[in-house]
């Protein structure tokens, strides 16, 4: 009836993990409750759950990779706190299985729950605005990512009190996953949780594709768009040729799992390496996929608070799509000591030191826009600065492996963990942080706290450094990563520093947790009323904060590259149309909504093997489909009238802001209303 | 020639970077006791000095930059719609290709030379050994001296060790830190790798793919010795009450976690191949990729079974 | 088999914003799903280059495939693209009846491509010859089984596609998904004739 699934799959017996799931249900239980208590869940339900509106999408994204960065964190405090302990004989707290798990699902969380969605939520908030369009081309698909993307999610949460996770790491290689090897549920909890996310990770890589094709505002042709959109474009065209080769990859494991099937075992036929090349031509591009984005923002927000244009953007362009390209052809080294001969590792290690090449010219491109500008050292520019100084350094490394024979001595070790960090974190999350600051005001209405926002960024660049700087050292102390324990003592002192930084990210992480309540209790005084707070330069900054839900009342017409800069230079940024025309808008649709909570189920009962339920679980997903399909009535009409009345409110504020500012005399845009 | 200047200042600044760092004993790849060690750290450093050319330059731009043009300083020149310069467009190409080229070069003779499976030249005949990685420990087989030993190795200084590697479990990595590469040990496979010791010591190896919950303790001792501290090893183990055939084998492929040292005086004929041949029954009889059997299943094709 | 996409959006009664294009729009998304799915079978096309000849000592495909019995479902399969061909010039003329006739057609002769398939793993599954036998026919399975499950779910889009025909007519959102299900179904089409090039012809060799 149940399948596997019985009283004995939680994990009573383990007081660390039981006290984390009893402190989540807690915290879940006080959330549903404050939601039922205020009366919120209709509002919540039309909103937000069932809506397709762009930017509640991302900012559902953005929440959903908020707190999986806390869950992902917590799991590195505790292997930094058990390697800081687990010294010469000592076992530490953590049993090798558990401590297993945690690096895991550390991984696992850290690149496909928290960086996949904190991007997804980026884009979806920014590209639509800032290609001079109303909704992304499939707005009902963007819903359905977004809450598969949230099922898969769930699913990595529950195996914390239901079962275990994978103890097999986050690449999860043959034949160790296999069921000979992994016997549990933890692999089946990682396999089902990264296939759902994929699939939402490649709908919105179809979505946004199209849209950056097909959606542009009239004038902007290839060479006008925003990095931050070429950017995108490129990492979309990734998704779409690598996330496929996970799913056929996680496909061949579930059948060697579920079926008995011989792909990569180690009998009957099966080779192991199949997976691992399988894997990393996807894994590769991956990471390619998440730090593109965080690229696109550092030139948004270099250029912006430099006062000046981006510097060398054919440059830019063309290195962009050359990382894209070679990102394919570099895969094997992740595992140049497999035994490959001497020409095939050159081929991919040679490949591999080409892609540092369009990454340098990025980082000049950066620094000489700055050069000759007005620096205004916001957030974000602390952040991009912080960037480019430690990624120097992680990127160097990487050259550094990319020569076999260093690789050979340095694979899999904590040189290794030292570098993938080091460009992740100065690159996917720093970039994250800078866009999650500049893009805040447009999504929400008021700015972020400036002051708690620059303590948040010294905690994490300082105790990045103290957490991954003694990691080169280790590695070339010979020490592997995923380390339990150790005998070695030479090591322990290394470790304790490492532990320290992660107490000092860890301040970082309370301090934007501060600035985020300071923010919403200060908002009246931090409210952006223009719409552009930094003197931007692109076209999301022409709409409202937060926009209407049709972005533009009139889509632009664009003649320049930073089209809205242009716009406010010759004076006609703020005027208004001659007339206003009727706006259709897709339909909320609880939809995605309700597949995503039948992913949720399915992916469970194959877990448990409850087959019953997992029939029942797909049938209704497809039959919501169907039923979607039947349904011509998905748009509504927001008749000219309204569109003025709403334009109307906002040239009244412009006007109100334009006229304090005179009397102030800051620098504002100002505002030509034509009445 | 640019490139020559290049290597010549390379091997300088390594030799600076060596004589500095090699005191420090535990940093172990920077105090490798074997000329593959010897060639890998040469590589690390020059890449390291090689990156210095592009990373040096970023920091001071990065610091410089915002420094003189922060909008508080109104004496800097402000050019906002200067974005584009050939001069230095054509520099940020050209200066990290052509340190990517003399890396790519460094990478060419290097690869090659250091092949895993490349044997080292020596006058004397290469001590061989079997590796099988088990759960959770490394059993060796000394083929030629028909014993065998779980957890820790012996050979002679300045004799080439040839090991050829496999697995009875998962995939895992064989690593001597301070004697040069690892290499993978993949079941129904076999790997192979050539180290060399030229200074006498005990050095740390241990697995580097992860393998499971006991993979923390799947460490052993490599131990380089004179020629004849080997020879009365090699008696020493001759004497141990136990044997290596397939029954003992059996009991020891069983999981356990943090096996001790056990020598073997003698061991089951071919016990190698037998265990390659509990995952691949064709191993090494049908070599021919059309036959009915499975396609080769030596991590490398081109390296023949007799080397 | 979505209608919500941006191509409606921002339609002013007033002409004054270029007409969006719809079917553009669509058929450009459909298709970049379509290569995606190309990427997923090129994965199994790839793995059974790799695994196709590990036999483990079980049967090869000369000892396994019927060339006969294979043509009779090709030819069902490729039939069946013609007469979906033909039901879509019926959609271009307007003319429901034909369409709903082409389409029923074409659903019969799939569904007879699916239905010896099945039969041929079945007869392969008693005889012991089934996915877990060896990793040549875990490959096999699983390349031919997928294909299979996307000519299964193109026929359940099919039946659905054929009731809206039949209930709402040829309206423009039918079209769309008609022209769309057409892409689905001639992509299938030439990953079959991948697939008993590669799989079949080359493993009887």
């Amino acid at each position: 009836m149940f399948g596997k699934l019985s009283l004995a799959a939680i994990p009573y017996d383990q007081p660390i993990t039981i006290s984390a799931v009893g402190g989540a249900v807690l915290l879940g239980l006080v959330i549903l409750g404050l939601i039922t208590y205020y009366r919120k869940w209709t509002y919540l339900y039309k909103e937000w759950l069932t809506s397709l509106d762009h930017k509640k999408i991302g900012i559902m994204y953005i929440i959903l990779a908020l707190v999986m960065l806390l869950r992902g964190f917590s799991d590195a405090i505790l292997m930094r706190s058990q390697q800081a302990m687990a010294a010469g004989g000592s076992p530490g707290f953590l049993t090798p299985g558990h401590f297993d798990q945690i690096f895991s699902a550390h991984g696992s969380i850290m690149i496909i729950f928290m960086a996949m969605p904190f991007l997804a939520g980026l884009i979806n908030i920014v590209v639509p605005q800032q290609i001079g369009a109303r909704d992304v081309a499939f707005p009902f698909m963007n819903s359905l990512s977004l809450w598969l993307t949230t099922a898969a999610a769930l699913l990595v949460m529950v195996s914390l009190g239901v079962g275990e996770f994978s103890q097999a790491g986050w690449s999860g290689y043959a034949p160790l996953t296999e069921l000979q090897y992994s016997p549990g549920t933890g692999v089946d909890y990682w396999i089902w949780a990264f296939q759902i996310a994929g699939i939402a990770s490649t709908m919105t890589g179809i979505n946004f594709l199209v849209t950056i094709m097909k959606m542009r505002a009239p004038g902007m042709k290839p060479m006008r768009m925003p990095l931050f959109i070429w950017t995108t474009f490129c990492t979309m065209v990734l998704v779409v040729w690598a996330f496929p080769v996970l799913t056929a990859a996680l496909a061949m494991v579930t059948l060697d799992r579920y079926l008995g099937m011989h792909f990569f075992t180690n009998t009957l036929g099966g080779n192991m390496m199949m997976y691992a090349n399988l894997f990393w031509t996807w894994g590769h591009p991956e990471v390619y996929i998440v730090i593109l984005p965080a690229f696109g923002i550092f030139s948004e927000v270099v250029a912006t608070f430099s006062g000046k244009r981006l510097f060398g953007y054919v440059s830019m362009v063309y290195a962009t799509a050359a990382i894209t390209i070679l990102s394919f052809s570099v895969w094997v080294h992740h595992f140049f000591t497999m035994g490959a001969s001497p020409n095939v590792n050159l081929f991919f290690g040679i490949a591999t030191m080409l892609i540092a090449i369009p990454t340098g010219v990025k980082i000049f491109n950066w620094l000489f826009t700055m050069y000759r500008g007005r620096i205004r050292f916001t957030p974000p520019m602390y952040w991009t600065l912080g960037f480019i100084v430690t990624f120097a350094i992680g990127g160097a490394a990487g050259v550094l492996m990319a020569v076999p024979p260093a690789d050979y001595v340095l694979h899999n070790s904590l040189f290794l963990i030292a570098h993938f960090h080091n460009v992740l974190i100065p690159g996917t999350l720093f970039g994250f942080f800078a866009g999650y600051y500049y893009w805040f005001p447009k999504a929400t209405g008021f700015r972020l706290q400036e002051n708690w926002g620059k303590r948040a960024f010294w905690c994490w660049a300082i105790g990045f450094y103290l957490a991954f700087i003694p990691l080169y050292v280790l590695g070339f102390m010979g020490m592997p990563r995923r380390m339990a324990h150790y005998a070695t003592p030479a090591w322990h002192p290394y470790l304790l520093v490492a532990a320290l930084g992660t107490a000092v990210i860890a301040l970082g992480i309370v301090f934007l947790g501060i600035q985020l309540l300071v923010s919403i209790k200060e908002r009246q005084a931090l409210s952006d009323l223009t719409g552009d707070p930094w003197d931007g330069r692109t076209l999301e900054w022409m709409t409202s904060s937060p926009p209407a839900v049709y972005n533009f009342p009139k889509i632009p017409v664009v003649d320049e590259i930073d089209a809205f800069m242009d716009m406010k230079e010759k004076g006609v940024a703020y005027r208004r149309p001659d007339q206003y025309n009727d706006i259709e808008m897709p339909k909320n649709a609880p939809h995605g909504f309700i597949i995503g909570a039948s992913a949720f189920v399915f992916g469970f009962a194959m877990i448990w093997y409850i087959w019953w339920l997992a029939i029942l679980a797909a049938l209704g997903m497809l039959f919501t489909v169907i039923a979607r399909s039947f349904d011509d009535d998905t748009h509504y009409l927001i008749p000219a009238a309204e569109v003025e009345r709403i334009e109307n409110e906002r040239y009244r504020q412009l006007a109100a802001v334009a006229k304090r500012h005179l009397a102030d005399e800051q620098t504002i845009p100002e505002p030509v209303p034509e009445m | 020639m640019k490139r020559k200047k290049y290597f010549v200042f390379v091997r300088l600044a390594s030799l600076g970077a060596v004589t500095f760092l090699g005191g420090c004993s535990t940093i172990l790849l920077f105090d490798p006791k074997g000329p593959i060690g010897e060639a890998e750290r040469f590589l690390i450093i020059a890449a390291i000095v090689l990156m210095l050319i592009v990373i040096i330059p970023v920091f001071i731009m990065a610091f410089w930059f915002p420094l003189k043009y922060r909008a508080s300083n109104t004496q800097s020149a402000y050019m906002p719609k200067w974005s584009y310069s050939a001069k230095i467009d054509v520099t940020m190409w050209a200066v990290p290709i052509a340190i990517v080229t003399v890396l790519a070069i460094l990478a060419w003779t290097n690869t090659h030379a250091l092949d895993p499976y490349k044997p080292i030249p020596s006058a004397d005949k290469p001590i061989n050994i079997e590796a099988v990685s088990l759960d959770w420990k490394w059993l060796f087989i000394y083929p030629d001296q028909n014993i065998a030993t779980v957890n820790q190795i012996t050979f002679p200084v300045n004799v080439p060790v040839s090991f050829k590697l496999t697995s009875n479990t998962v995939m895992t990595s064989f690593f001597i830190p301070q004697l040069g590469s690892q290499i993978y040990a993949m079941a129904g496979m076999q790997t192979r790798l050539h180290l060399l010791a030229d200074k006498p010591g005990t050095y740390a190896g241990h697995n580097q793919q992860f393998s499971g919950p006991g993979y923390a303790d799947m460490f052993f001792n490599a131990n380089a010795v004179s020629r004849e501290e080997f020879q009365a090893w090699v008696q020493k183990i001759r004497q141990s009450p136990e044997k290596l055939d397939l029954d003992r084998y059996e009991k020891l492929a069983r999981p356990s976690l943090g096996h001790p040292v056990i020598y073997f005086s003698s061991v089951q004929p071919d016990l190698f191949e037998y265990i390659l041949r509990q995952f691949d029954p064709t191993w090494g009889k049908n070599p021919g990729p059309m036959s009915k059997g499975s396609v080769s299943t030596h991590a490398r094709a081109d390296v023949s079974e007799e080397n | 088999m979505m209608t919500t996409d941006a191509s409606t959006i921002g339609t002013a009664h007033n002409q004054e914003v270029e007409l969006p294009d719809t079917v553009g729009i669509q058929t450009l998304g459909f298709w970049i799903y379509l290569m995606s799915d190309l990427i997923i079978f090129s994965t199994l096309f790839a793995t059974f280059a790799v695994l196709g000849r590990n036999y483990a000592g079980g049967p090869t495909g000369k000892e396994l495939f019927e060339l006969p019995y294979l043509l009779v479902e090709t030819l069902f399969l490729l039939f069946s693209s013609v007469t979906y061909g033909l039901a879509m010039l019926a959609v271009h003329d307007g003319k429901k009846k034909w369409v709903l006739i082409g389409l029923a057609v074409t659903f019969l002769l799939g569904l007879g491509f699916v239905s010896m398939e099945i039969n041929e793993f079945h007869r392969m599954i008693a005889a012991g010859h089934g996915p877990d036998r060896s990793a040549f026919l875990s490959s096999f399975f699983t390349l031919v089984g997928t294909h299979g499950t996307h000519v299964t779910f193109g026929l359940i889009w099919m039946a659905v596609v054929i009731g809206q025909v039949a209930v709402k007519g040829l309206t423009s959102p039918v079209q769309s998904r008609l022209m769309r299900l057409s892409m689905f179904w001639h992509f299938l089409d030439i990953i079959w004739i991948g697939i008993f090039s590669i799989v079949y012809l080359m493993g009887v060799a």
